[in-house]
């Protein structure tokens, strides 16, 4: 049950290997990718900002917890750190176990958990130079107005 | 009053202007420091939105402060 903060692109095709198991009869997968939008904003990049010690011990918390609640045999998550340009792989979670519905379920799982418990902020930065961090209660504000009441760094 | 070091991470290091101050309070739990650095730099994020970590664990926001604490104050995270 390993979590990872990576601060290179994320290989699937390894990591999934790295589970092979000849007792599990499924194999599920989750990747989550750098999207080119995000709530109606034209995204360039994205940059995310991780305390990886206590990533990394919540990540595992969640994948012991993913294997009391599910019939799995072995799962992992890892998660980029860093600057990201489209289409790469920001998150990737991978589970085994004998029969696929488990596997299904605990993937699921995983992935909501982590994106809700792990302390990782993500920055996006816009087509217009302008850039703000996700669910930022302030950054929300002001793109909605179209207008800014606090700096943002810019890229 | 007591001695605590106190962090801050993406959008809380960018509004309070630093990634971490030593402050001296008379904040009895960590939420309450919250309130108190919250109206200090501005912070927008509603406290139940936010995360605090005391001396590298997770914590409630009820958790009692001691002088010579770390806080780390986590605003929403957006993992994934």
């Amino acid at each position: 049950m390993q979590c990872r903060i990576e601060t290179s692109p994320i290989d699937p095709e390894a990591l999934k290997r790295s589970l092979g198991d000849v007792r599990a009869g499924a194999f599920v997968a989750f990747e989550g990718w750098v999207r080119d939008h995000n709530e109606g904003r034209a995204v360039t990049a994205l940059h995310y900002e991780v305390h990886e010690r206590l990533a990394i011990r919540e990540g595992e918390r969640i994948l012991e917890e993913a294997r009391a609640r599910y019939e799995i045999l072995e799962a992992a998550c890892h998660h980029r750190a860093g600057d990201l340009a489209l289409g790469e792989v920001a998150v990737w979670v991978g589970v085994v176990s004998r029969h696929r519905a488990a596997a299904f379920e605990a993937c699921r799982y995983i992935i909501d958990e982590v994106k809700t418990r792990l302390p990782i902020w993500k920055k996006e930065f816009y087509v217009d130079g302008d850039s703000g961090w996700v669910n930022c209660a302030g950054c929300a504000a002001a793109h909605g107005a179209h207008g800014h009441t606090h700096a943002h760094e810019q890229a | 009053m007591k001695r605590v070091a106190v962090e801050y991470f993406a959008v809380f290091r960018e509004q309070a202007g630093t990634a971490g101050e030593q402050l001296d309070t008379e904040a009895a739990t960590a939420g309450d420091l919250f309130v108190e650095c919250a109206r200090r730099h501005g912070f927008a994020d509603p406290r139940e939105r936010c995360k605090v970590a005391v001396n590298d664990e997770l914590a409630p926001w009820e958790v009692a402060l001691a002088d010579g604490d770390q806080v780390l104050f986590f605003p929403p995270v957006a993992g994934g």
